[in-house]
């Protein structure tokens, strides 16, 4: 699908799933993010790109507030999950986090077998009854991965052992176990190699049928390859965000047009 | 910038050949070999100390693992028994009879010595009273041959170690030359002969007048009971202070404080921790004085330092993207620390927990401070309660003792229980290595 130009990928009406309104974030004295406004739909890819030290990532991290772990982190403003305030008081992180999965950077499989790998997350979420059950949401994961096929016959074998592209294929077959309904994405191929990068695109292609994907990306042909929307952030403001195809071809805004030109990088 | 140099422009042909070494490469070269000549050198250093070290602690050490022990066979019948039990001095009577057998089985081997009672005495002490109390639990052996194994004195001891030599020798009422051939002769006919001296691991600490009877095993099990506190208290306390302040606490100033003193407190001497103990723990708190708990409860203090810097240095050491992918996939902060970080710092956690144990075990001064003096060992404790609460000392307490008393037959003792001691320790260091590459194998 990553051959086909951007303005023939098929668009389709999805609802909201996330809302952010007003998003301001701040590290200490650093206004990171200034009044984002973002809406992502369900069962699509939105990609956030930019120059880097934009804010990409870090208003990815708001979506799961992974952000709560950086100390002198703050965020302001509203950011709807289907309707719910996700910075709520009532809200407990850990349970917003079995929602809204994520993939880092690097791949960082936990140094235990794959089969461990997978199995964690299911396990503290009381996802499977028994041993059998388990087996099964290890094996369907690993085939969401796309990775089935190359670990089936070395389940017990370090997870720290497979090449980056598994690796990374690996982390997302690991986000997936435990059912989440958001998948975020920071820069997942930046460390794979073209082949790797191909195949975990694909795969990001697939999961959309069942995920809404957000994937922060700083290859401008990656989001153009993987996803439907588009957003542009420049200097911690969201510039543009709309069909991919339409940021790509037609932008609005003068920076996103330099941007995807090369002017800004 | 060496291109730069030798090949300036790039336009102009190659100068330099590959082949032949320039002076920047040569000088280089040359302070490499350098720097490699002095790590060898200090490592030649070190080992050749080392070497030192080991070989004096064994030549003075080893002597103390040997004793001079006089073998005799003996038969006394019932009527012998009888007789000597009718006397006023009994244990003078069963002497007389002990010295007739050693005088007839000498005569046998073909030596002539002339020897009295008296200096029976000064060489294997008061056989009288051992024999009769043998006899008296066992009458049955009445009347069959027994070999006696009897403790030669520490001075006839020093005869065979070379602490006492006959040039040198005062005599005295505790030994006279005379005695020296009588000696000899003994050991000719292979009556005194030398023997492992099992009472110096097993034993208890003797008198100042007795070093021959001394033995580490009480100051040993002191130790032991020691190192169980420290254990049970210092390895959760530390660890747990630890996790707390590396993964939980805010970074404000109170934890900086906290840090700094903790920092601060690794460095204090022992001997302040140990007066601390006696103020607090003895004189406030009313424990009792020489008792391993006590001694334990000091060395805790002493090692939760130790233990809390090398902990958190090793939860520092797990990289961050571990604690990410275990909050991403929704684990809580402590499962992502109990489940992920912790097994990854457990080797480091391992090594500096036993690092701060053998520091502890190695200890003498804040255990002198609270009574843990060496001559307090002077027997085993009757049970496990008892090994924490009843006085006793420790190791290096008890070496120290010994290395303080006036005897130079302790000085051995000293250095023997210094090998125990370093036996100890490496043993320690041996678990820690197996432990940290189990852990390690694990991941
Ligand atoms: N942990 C942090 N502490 C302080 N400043 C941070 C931290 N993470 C990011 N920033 C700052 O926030 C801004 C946005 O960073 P980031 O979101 O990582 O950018 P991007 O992912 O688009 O490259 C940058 O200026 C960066 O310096
Ligand atoms: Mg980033």
């Amino acid at each position: 699908m990553y051959d086909a130009p951007a303005s023939e990928q098929k668009v389709t009406q999805n609802t909201t799933k996330i809302a952010a309104h007003k998003v301001q974030v701040f590290y200490g004295d650093t206004h990171a993010i200034k009044d984002v406004d973002v809406q992502i739909e369900d069962k699509t890819v939105t990609a956030f790109i930019g120059p880097s030290g934009c804010g990409k990532s870090t208003f990815l991290r708001c979506l799961n507030r992974m952000n709560d772990t950086i100390d002198i982190c703050r965020v302001e403003g509203d950011i709807l999950l289907d309707g719910e305030d996700i910075y709520d008081a009532k809200v407990d992180p850990v349970q917003l986090r079995a929602k809204v999965g994520m993939v880092f950077q690097k791949p960082n499989p936990f140094p235990k077998s794959i089969y461990d790998n997978i199995a964690y997350g299911p396990r503290i979420h009381g996802l499977a009854k028994n041993k059998a059950d388990l087996d099964e949401i290890v094996e369907k994961s690993l085939r969401r991965g796309a990775i089935w096929d190359e670990v089936k016959d070395r389940l017990h074998a370090p997870g720290t052992g497979l090449s980056g592209g598994q690796q990374q294929r690996l982390c997302i077959a690991r986000a997936v176990a435990t059912e989440p309904e958001v998948l975020l994405m920071d820069e997942p191929c930046s460390a794979l190699d073209p082949i790797a990068t191909g195949q975990v695109e694909e795969l990001i292609d697939e999961l959309r049928e069942n995920y809404s994907v957000v994937i922060v990306t700083h290859s401008m042909q990656q989001a153009a390859r993987v996803s439907q929307k588009t957003a542009f952030f420049h200097l911690g403001n969201l510039v543009e965000y709309g069909e991919t195809g339409q940021i790509f071809t037609n932008p609005v805004d003068k920076r996103t047009e330099s941007y995807i030109t090369g002017r800004i990088g | 910038m060496t291109d730069a140099a030798t090949n300036p422009g790039a336009a102009t042909p190659r100068k330099s050949s590959l082949l032949t070494l320039d002076d920047r490469t040569r000088r280089r070269n040359a302070s490499e070999a350098r720097f490699k000549a002095y790590g060898i050198t200090a490592i030649a250093v070190a080992l050749f100390f080392l070497i030192v070290l080991l070989f004096s602690i064994l030549r003075s050490g080893l002597p103390a693992y040997t004793t001079t022990v006089a073998d005799v066979e003996f038969t006394v019948t019932q009527a012998q028994y009888e007789e000597a039990e009718s006397q006023l001095f009994k244990t003078k009577a069963y002497e007389q009879l002990f010295i007739a057998q050693l005088q007839d089985q000498l005569t046998e081997s073909g030596m002539q010595v002339e020897f009295d009672a008296a200096a029976i005495e000064r060489i294997m002490g008061k056989v009288g009273g051992n024999i009769r109390e043998f006899y008296q639990a066992n009458p049955d052996q009445l009347g069959q041959p027994v070999s006696f194994e009897l403790s030669s004195s520490s001075r006839v001891d020093g005869y065979y170690k070379g602490r006492v030599t006959r040039e040198g020798l005062q005599e005295s009422r505790f030994l006279q030359l005379s005695d020296l051939d009588l000696v000899d002769a003994l050991a000719e006919a292979g009556i005194i002969r030398q023997a492992f001296n099992w009472n110096f691991i097993t034993g208890a600490d003797s008198g100042v007048d007795n070093p021959g009877g001394a033995g580490i095993g009480a100051s040993v099990v002191g130790s032991f009971f020691m190192m169980l506190v420290v254990l049970f208290l210092a390895l959760p306390i530390g660890v747990a202070a630890s996790i707390y302040l590396e993964e939980f606490a805010p970074k404000n100033r109170w934890t900086d404080l906290i840090e700094v003193n903790i920092s601060n407190l690794a460095a204090v001497p022992s001997i302040v921790f140990g007066i601390l103990g006696l103020a607090v723990f003895i004189q406030f708190m009313h424990l009792p004085q020489s008792a391993p708990l006590v001694g334990g409860l000091v060395l805790t203090l002493m090692t939760l330092p130790t233990i809390i810097i090398s902990t958190r240095a090793s939860l520092k050491a797990v990289p961050p993207s571990i604690r990410d992918a275990a909050l991403g996939v929704g684990a809580s902060k402590m499962q992502a620390v109990f489940h992920h970080v912790l097994p990854l710092a457990m080797p480091g956690i391992l090594t500096g927990t036993i690092i701060g144990l053998a520091q502890a075990l190695g200890e003498t001064a804040p255990l002198l401070l609270i009574g843990m003096v060496g001559f307090v060992a002077r027997g085993y404790p009757d049970g496990i309660a008892a090994g924490f609460v009843d006085p006793n000392s420790a190791m290096p307490a008890q070496i120290y003792t010994w290395a303080a008393r006036a005897d130079v037959a302790f000085y051995e003792k000293a250095w023997g229980g210094i090998i125990i001691l370093l036996l100890f320790l490496m043993t320690m260091n041996i678990i820690a290595i197996i432990l940290r590459r189990r852990f390690e194998r694990r991941w």
